[in-house]
């Protein structure tokens, strides 16, 4: 893969472009991060649940392969068909598969990043089957023709009057009406005639229990619960690091899952599978898609204790103000610029250097994810890798030069202020200056500290140190 | 106390009063203090951009330097999360180890190792506390809004003790600045939009300075307050703790023509 034509910064800028959208995309995500900070705030064992969370996925992780494999065997016990997918084509050819073999015409989706993954929707049309998104926010994505901008919420980006035009367009609103509960009430008018209409139902997996063989699923809407309780075919697919061990575990993510994507105490159905319905078909999808190289991975493996709650992109600054489209990734923001890397370190190259560092992800992270210090271990890597861009690259090889040579970085430290103070404007301030294209430099004093420093150890009489007389006030 | 004083290569170069009050800072608790010439900068620049190869000399050059002194104390907590928490990436090895613990940002230094109650200073101004995000998240100076687990403020804990300094609540306690290094130059547009959501919580607040524990984030709202024909001065937390006076609005007016 080569590059994307535009990284990340030239995306982020052009949402930036617009400030007040941007300032309104912010503030709606600040609102949800304030949320889950309250939530948070009222659970006196709030982090202790994240260290349980955090050892509970390293214990996953680490015993990944035996714990499959007991779910395997304890999910196929109740009825389900397991079926294991190397990467996004076998996954897809899979459930087309399915669906084919049973005559599926028209199928209804939950939410599932992993199908957004693997592009599944694209495939089954191309097949020429019907898929209906019915996740609210999902299907206004899918009725514009757009990728989510958001794992929860994928329709974050977009205005109430916009949706008000889509509903106009596709199913028939009044022009000009964007009241979010009228709204809201047309969309579950048209998708009902969609579930009744359904021969299958997919979902995505929250959770799946080694011990029992079950699969838990989280929604607000209940639209997986319709979804797989009308048609008779239940397709379910997970990557495979959505793994828990044991039942008991399940009620530390429950906690933690909520409120740190909604600031809910708990999401508004948590719905419990264990076989198929009966007459029905319960398939369980288990895929890879890169995991494994990530699991493997010193460096990178923590990343895959993400639970996809998106609370990492709700307080990362640089996410709020940029728009989940900037990334150009499924799964966008903070961990998605540790995923994306993953799959295509050139293709993404841009999004590890979309971050201020600032660290505020691995805080807000319920699984403790070390989120900003994987971040800066992908620049390292893209280094290695020779993917950074040249300017950047021979930048900083010659201010590291300059720099282990401190007598020449004094020198230039004292031309550079000199020239500061002597330039005219228009030298100093042009479009290769990208620091002044939004601020002043600062205002060059005429002697460095060091400068100083000197003068003041001279006139003590003491080389290179304090004052006998202790402090001077200036 | 033999305490090596470890100046920023940036606030060597552009904030000299920044360095001089750092020092007279450490001088009036009665440490030695000794400014080592052969320092030019920790390497974060390089570290930051992923270029491990730039970077490690400067982090053997800066353990060779400053490994024989007591402590080493330097205002800026970013620097020194670099110098504590990552050198380990550019094999210094044991020296390093043996010596990481001894290197402190000022704040924590005054708090925890000179246990200073005092600092006969006043400050009767509102000041606005930028927390800049290495000194919260990566030394911990401050408890941050994203944890539970309340942690005391160290630089707060030091600004209380200036007569008649009165600190401000804002909106967003601890959101970043949009700084970040080269991402201020890479990222232009979300680092300016960043950069002026916080001068307009600052604002909103009545804060007549703003001050932060480190210079890069001030120097990058500086000069974005500039740029706005914003007339707030900034200060580093050392020069207030130092005594220096508010620049008078005379001279932030000049300094901005």
């Amino acid at each position: 893969m080569i590059a994307k034509a535009k990284g990340h910064a030239q995306l982020a800028d052009t949402f930036t472009a617009d400030e007040a959208r941007a300032r309104w995309h912010d503030g709606a995500l600040w609102f949800i991060r304030q949320k889950r900070d309250r939530q948070a705030a009222a659970l006196p064992e709030w982090e202790s649940l994240r260290e349980m969370a955090h050892q509970i996925k390293a214990y996953t992780l680490e015993n990944l392969a035996d714990l499959l494999e007991q779910f395997e065997r304890a999910a196929t016990q109740a009825g389900a068909v397991v079926h294991w997918a190397a990467d996004a084509q076998e996954h897809n050819r899979i459930v087309l598969d399915i669906l084919q073999s049973n005559n599926v015409q028209r199928v209804v989706k939950s939410k599932s990043m992993l199908t957004e993954e693997c592009h599944l929707n694209h495939h089954l049309e191309q097949a020429g089957l019907q898929v209906v998104d019915t996740d609210l926010g999902e299907w206004i994505v899918q009725l514009r023709n757009e990728p989510p901008s958001h794992i929860v919420l994928p329709a974050i980006h977009i205005k109430k009057e916009e949706v008000g035009e889509t509903f106009h367009q596709h199913i028939g609103t009044p022009k000009g009406n964007a009241d979010p509960t009228f709204l809201t009430r047309a969309a579950r008018g048209h998708l009902r005639q969609q579930f009744l209409g359904a021969q299958a139902g997919i979902t995505g997996v929250n959770f799946a229990i080694a011990e029992t063989g079950g699969i838990v699923i989280c929604t607000n809407e209940g639209n997986a619960d319709l979804g797989t309780s009308l048609p008779p075919i239940h397709i379910a697919c997970m990557g495979i690091e959505k793994l828990l061990p044991r039942f008991s575990d399940l009620a530390v993510f429950t906690r933690l899952l909520a409120r740190s994507a909604t600031g809910q105490p708990i999401t508004t159905y948590t719905s419990h599978f264990h076989g198929p319905m009966a007459g029905g078909q319960l398939h369980l999808i288990l895929v890879d898609n890169g995991r494994t190289a990530i699991r493997e991975s010193e460096e990178f493996h923590r990343s895959l204790h993400c639970i996809r709650c998106g609370a990492c992109m709700n307080t990362c600054p640089v996410y709020r103000r940029s728009g989940g489209h900037s990334y150009q990734t499924t799964v966008p923001g903070p961990i998605g610029s540790i995923l994306a890397p993953a799959r295509d370190a050139k293709e993404h190259q841009s999004l590890p250097f979309a971050c201020t560092l600032c660290g505020s992800c691995t805080d807000v992270c319920p699984v403790k994810i070390d989120l900003h210090h994987q971040l800066l271990a992908w620049r390292k890597e893209i280094s290695q890798r020779r993917l950074l861009p040249a300017t950047k690259k021979y930048a900083m090889y010659g201010l590291g030069w300059l720099l282990r040579h401190p007598r020449l970085y004094a020198l230039a430290g004292w031309m550079g202020r000199k020239a500061l103070r002597w330039m005219p404007r228009w030298m100093i301030y042009h479009r290769g200056n990208a620091w002044g294209m939004g601020r002043e430099l600062p205002v060059p004093p005429a002697e460095s500290f060091r400068a100083q420093w000197r003068k003041r150890s001279s006139a003590s009489g003491q080389p290179n140190s304090s004052r006998s007389e202790g402090a001077r006030r200036s | 106390m033999r305490v090596g004083l470890f100046i920023p290569c940036y606030i060597d170069q552009f904030y000299p009063d920044v360095g001089m009050a750092t020092a007279e800072l450490l001088e009036r608790f009665g440490c030695q203090v000794e400014f080592p010439e052969g320092q030019s900068c920790c390497g974060q620049p390089m570290a930051n951009t992923g270029v491990t190869t730039a970077t490690a000399p400067l982090a053997k050059m800066f353990v060779e330097i400053f490994e024989s002194y007591d402590h080493v104390v330097c205002p800026s907590g970013s620097c020194v999360s670099m110098v504590r928490n990552h050198y380990e990436d550019y094999h210094c090895g044991p020296r390093w180890e043996a010596f990481k613990g001894r290197v402190w940002e000022l704040c924590e230094f005054l708090t925890d190792v000179l246990k200073v109650d005092h600092f006969d200073v006043s400050f009767p101004y509102r000041v606005g506390l930028h927390r800049s995000c290495h000194g919260l998240r990566e030394l911990r100076l401050d408890g941050c809004s994203e944890r539970m687990d309340a942690m005391p403020s160290k630089v707060e804990s030091l600004l209380r003790r200036v007569e008649g300094l009165q600190l401000v609540t804002l909106d967003r306690p601890d959101e970043c600045c949009g700084f970040g290094g080269t991402f201020a130059v890479q990222e232009l547009g979300v680092s300016i939009l960043m950069g002026k959501d916080r001068l307009e919580d600052h604002a909103k607040q009545g804060a007549q300075v703003i001050t932060a524990t480190d210079m890069s984030c001030l120097m990058h709202l500086e000069g974005l307050a500039r740029r706005l024909g914003n007339q707030v001065p900034f200060l580093h937390v050392a020069q207030i703790l130092a005594g220096r006076s508010l620049p008078s609005a005379s001279k932030v007016a000049e300094l901005r023509k």
